[in-house]
């Protein structure tokens, strides 16, 4: 039984097209990288300033000036480039990213994601999820269903929204659910998972057609 | 030719209430023995913009801890709890801005230009207050330049004419800001003779460059 963060990662490396400019976000989205195959040929930024972003270091071997977005050390793949922050938002913001792979608190009907604070208690700052989500040319967004047992899924975002940008897709260890300009569509249910679990753990209406299959983990 | 200014030296030319830009991204590429001396003058009331503010152990994280910086334009604090104690209980003024737009301000502000105008942020707080202007059907915010009294740079290498190079990662804010500040002081690992650096390997010229901090005892 695989757990849920590793249902949401190799879920989402699924999305992931050959010869992409691929940016993940830190934390749960991180992990999509090592269901990436590696001769798909996709690069991964990271918005410090590297496109081409590969694993850590070996141990003992890390260097200094080649960190992640979340400053810990990452080595570079052949072909890799290292770029100053306006490039590296150049090509965030003007639409050359072709996919970002954000984290969530809350996602709404609309398909509006807030995940940069909680009024009062936690304020880490937006760091490059807005840019993100406003320019990348693909949203997907990698989260936990729920929070506590709350839904994250709700009718509406109670928290700051990141973007007023619809996000594209949002893979949980549930399901895979598409916003579109009727509202959330359920694509897939997760391993086991049956579709009354997923509506009793989601505040927000889904659109449920027919026969919703489970979804395909590599 | 510029002249090898000591730590203390250089801290001593930077007022109190002084607006200082700060290269760095979690500490890498930030001018650190720059930033230690300013500490150990303790010069206080100081405005810092940086990508972020480290930890309260490191890099402009430290002049946070010791009560220096009584305000900040930064896009993420999430690594530096005190920051976000500080700015709750209203102890220390934070400006929280997306980074592609940060590096953008600045960069408007180094390359004479009266603002950006930009898709992030709208439909999220950052747009109170801020001026919508619409370009051919799209709406944009008008994001005011960022200019600074002193840039603190960090690179890899300087040649005696100032001329900077960086390395990997290291880049990031450091070669936007040094077009950004009245004064500009530069903190290289290597300090190597003129002619060293090829002139295609030049990312920042020194004709930008105010100051060298000196590698050794000067």
């Amino acid at each position: 039984m695989l757990d849920a963060k590793e249902i949401i990662a190799r879920r989402v490396a699924r999305e992931i097209r050959p010869g992409t400019l691929v940016n993940l976000g830190i934390g749960l989205p991180s992990f999509v990288a090592n269901h990436v195959p590696e001769e798909i040929g996709v690069f991964f930024q990271a918005e410090n300033g590297v496109i081409g972003l590969g694993a850590r270091p070996p141990e003992g071997m890390a260097e200094p000036s080649l960190t992640d977005a979340g400053g810990g050390f990452v080595t570079a793949v052949p072909g890799a480039a290292s770029i100053d922050s306006a490039m590296s938002f150049g090509l965030i913001r003007g639409g050359h990213l072709d996919m970002t792979v954000l984290g969530g608190l809350q996602v709404d009907e609309k398909g509006h994601l807030a995940n940069w604070m909680v009024p009062g208690k936690m304020v880490p700052g937006m760091g490059g999820a807005m840019d993100l989500v406003a320019g990348a040319r693909s949203v997907v967004v990698a989260m936990l269903h729920t929070a506590k047992g709350e839904p994250k899924i709700l009718p509406e975002c109670t928290l700051p929204l990141t973007a007023e940008r619809r996000v594209d897709l949002i893979v949980t260890e549930l399901a895979v659910i598409r916003p579109t300009d009727a509202g959330l569509e359920l694509l897939e249910r997760g391993p086991e998972v049956s579709v009354e679990q997923i509506l009793a753990a989601t505040a927000a209406r889904l659109i449920v057609k027919d026969d919703i299959p489970e979804m395909q983990l590599d | 030719m510029k002249a090898a200014l000591r730590p203390e030296a250089a801290a001593e030319m930077i007022p109190e209430n002084a607006v200082l830009l700060v290269g760095g991204f979690m500490g890498t590429g930030s001018p650190h023995r720059l930033i230690e001396a300013i500490r150990l003058r303790g010069t206080r009331g100081l405005t810092v913009i940086c990508n972020d503010l480290c930890t309260p152990e490191k890099g402009v994280g430290k002049l946070v801890a010791s009560g220096q910086v009584s305000r900040a334009i930064v896009s993420h604090i999430g690594l530096n709890p005190l920051a976000q104690k500080k700015m709750i209980a209203g102890d220390m003024e934070i400006e929280l801005v997306p980074q592609g737009t940060l590096v953008e301000r600045i960069r408007a502000a180094g390359y004479g230009l009266g603002g950006v105008l930009t898709a992030t942020g709208l439909g999220t707080p950052v747009e109170d207050g801020k001026q919508i202007v619409e370009v051919d059907g799209k709406r944009f915010l008008l994001e005011r330049p960022i200019h600074g009294d002193f840039a603190l740079l960090a690179c890899h290498h300087a040649d005696y004419a100032g001329n900077l190079g960086y390395l990997l990662t290291a880049h990031n804010f450091n070669p936007i800001m040094a077009l950004a500040a009245t004064t500009v002081i530069a903190e290289a690992e290597h300090i190597v003779p003129v002619g060293m650096i090829p002139p295609d390997a030049v990312k920042t010229p020194g004709v930008l460059v105010d100051h060298l901090l000196g590698t050794g005892p000067c």
